[in-house]
């Protein structure tokens, strides 16, 4: 019933996906086993374009019916661009995680970052190991 | 943890368990709103195994609680249940619970899980120092099973296991009767604002019953319906929770239970709740809505121009209405309907505005719904 993790980007132990966009810009959003936690998403905050984060500090927040959950950035970067549609449709992170349900754009700060992260493989060892 | 007779029910539904009050719970089955959603439009049901029972007994029952419940319970029939705090001497919701009047000189109280224990020691002390040595105290809740049973289509899903006819059966009022051959009290409640049943029946025989009701519901939409939900649907119908909403620093007259009070007869937290009253209430529970976007959770601090001055004690999306909804205590200056306060998300204001309650209220499909309990 889970999706697949894609393989073109990097994870989180949070629960994130990264993808490098080839240009000094990253994608962010939350993996589909995050969405599955979570179930119905209905309120994504956004930040503003311009904040300034770490890796691993929290970027956005979204919340489900019963529960407020943190974004955290996979990289240390500032955002440039927030997906809109959330405001009026937080239900795309549920429906379409890795794609539709992006997050936010970061123009990354440290590109070598990347390389601290799970790859596919990686996170799905990680998440199989969570559950026991 | 404990668990109750349905818990490996649950897991073979695939429910997602949470620790609630040291109860082993499903939290939701799929998703809070598919739940929500099948509760207001067919039929949802619940294990509330959970909560408790307490049977009072005996010459001497009525005088008992009588002295003990803020409401006053002459003139109630055998049949009939009604809802009343439990005060401390302080005038505090020690518990909100509802009382079942089974037979002469039998009454049962319905608690809250977490409250319990605690009421029952305290119920047993005032029997022991107040001179009620005539009453019978026992703690029913390991014997008896509990389902509600909620929703427009309930009465459909029951009437097929139930040989007495429900629809006579008034809000507010219960019958002992049998489900499924199985010796069990029906009562028309509920804690989500729909038509529905709250169904009693032997610890140990509950199970067999929710898996007839599950059986017996497919064809009208019914499915298993956990806490999430529950919350949610409580909450859009203007229910409060204890623990969350009021607790023993609370007064009923500070939140909605002004109305189970009874000033006229004498008993335990009278003479505060009624000094309370001719000083005046200083804060109310209100219900809001959210004006801008975002959503309130308990413990989210309420601002009024800047100062702070209350506190959000219940906040959810709503599955119905599809806002943002709560309830907040605030200073009885700003509990007027229309009022707006801010309220604080994470490191921003967001404003709200005060609105009546509740914030659903179903249409009028039953014709006994309204008589006053």
């Amino acid at each position: 019933m889970s999706k697949v993790n894609p393989t073109d980007r990097r994870y989180t132990r949070e629960h994130e996906w990264v993808i490098d966009k080839g240009d000094g810009a990253v994608v962010i959003g939350i993996t589909d086993h995050a969405q599955e936690l979570l179930t119905d998403i209905v309120f994504v905050e956004l930040p503003e374009i311009g904040k300034q984060v770490k890796q691993l500090e929290a970027v956005a927040v979204v919340e489900s019916v019963k529960s407020v959950s943190d974004v955290y950035s996979p990289v240390t970067g500032e955002v440039i661009e927030s997906n809109q549609k959330l405001e009026q449709n937080p239900e795309l992170i549920n429906q379409d995680p890795y794609g539709k349900g992006w997050i936010v754009k970061l123009k990354m700060g440290q590109p070598e970052e990347l390389l601290t992260l799970l790859d596919a493989s990686g996170y799905e060892t990680f998440i199989a190991a969570e559950k026991h | 943890m404990n668990k109750t007779p349905l818990y490996d029910s649950h897991v073979a539904l695939g429910a997602r368990i949470i620790d609630f009050g040291g109860w082993a719970m499903p939290v939701q089955y799929t998703n809070v709103i598919e739940e929500h959603l099948a509760t207001r439009n067919a039929a949802g049901l619940f294990d509330i195994c959970h909560m408790g029972e307490i049977d009072i007994k005996g010459k001497g029952a009525f005088d008992f609680l009588q002295h003990v419940l803020s409401r006053n319970i002459d003139g109630q029939k055998i049949g009939q249940m009604k809802l009343s705090v439990l005060a401390t001497e302080a005038g505090g919701i020690m518990d909100d619970l509802t009382v079942y009047l089974l037979d002469e000189n039998h009454y049962r109280l319905v608690t809250n899980a977490s409250t319990k224990d605690k009421d029952y020691a305290w119920l047993l002390e005032v029997k022991d120092n107040k001179g009620f040595s005539r009453v019978e105290i026992t703690d029913e809740t390991d014997n008896i099973g509990k389902l509600d049973l909620q929703g427009p289509r309930s009465e459909d899903v029951l009437q097929q296991l139930v040989p007495a006819h429900l629809h006579s059966l008034k809000y507010y009022h219960f019958i002992k009767t049998k489900v499924l051959n199985i010796p069990a009290i029906v009562s028309r409640s509920g804690y989500t604002g729909e038509d529905g049943f709250e169904i009693y029946a032997p610890h140990d025989r509950i199970g067999e019953i929710w898996n007839r009701l599950l059986q017996a519901g497919v064809d009208y939409g019914l499915k298993p319906i956990g806490l999430g939900a529950r919350d949610t649907l409580r909450l859009e119908s203007g229910m409060m929770l204890y623990g969350n909403d009021m607790d023993e620093t609370t007064t009923p007259y500070e939140v909605v239970y002004g109305w189970i009070v009874n000033l006229e007869k004498d008993f335990i937290g009278r003479d505060a709740l009624n000094k309370q009253l001719s000083e005046g209430v200083k804060r109310k529970l209100v219900g809001f809505t959210m004006w801008e976007r975002g959503i309130a959770r308990h413990g989210y601090k309420v601002f009024k121009d800047g100062t702070e001055v209350g506190i959000v004690t219940s906040g959810t999306h709503s599955p119905t209405l599809e806002k943002a909804i709560g309830l907040a205590f605030v200073p009885a200056g700003l509990s007027k309907p229309g009022t707006i306060i801010d309220i604080q998300i994470r490191n921003h204001l967001a404003s709200a505005q005060v609105v009546p309650m509740p914030f659903y209220k179903k249409e009028k499909q039953y014709a006994f719904f309204n008589t006053f309990i």
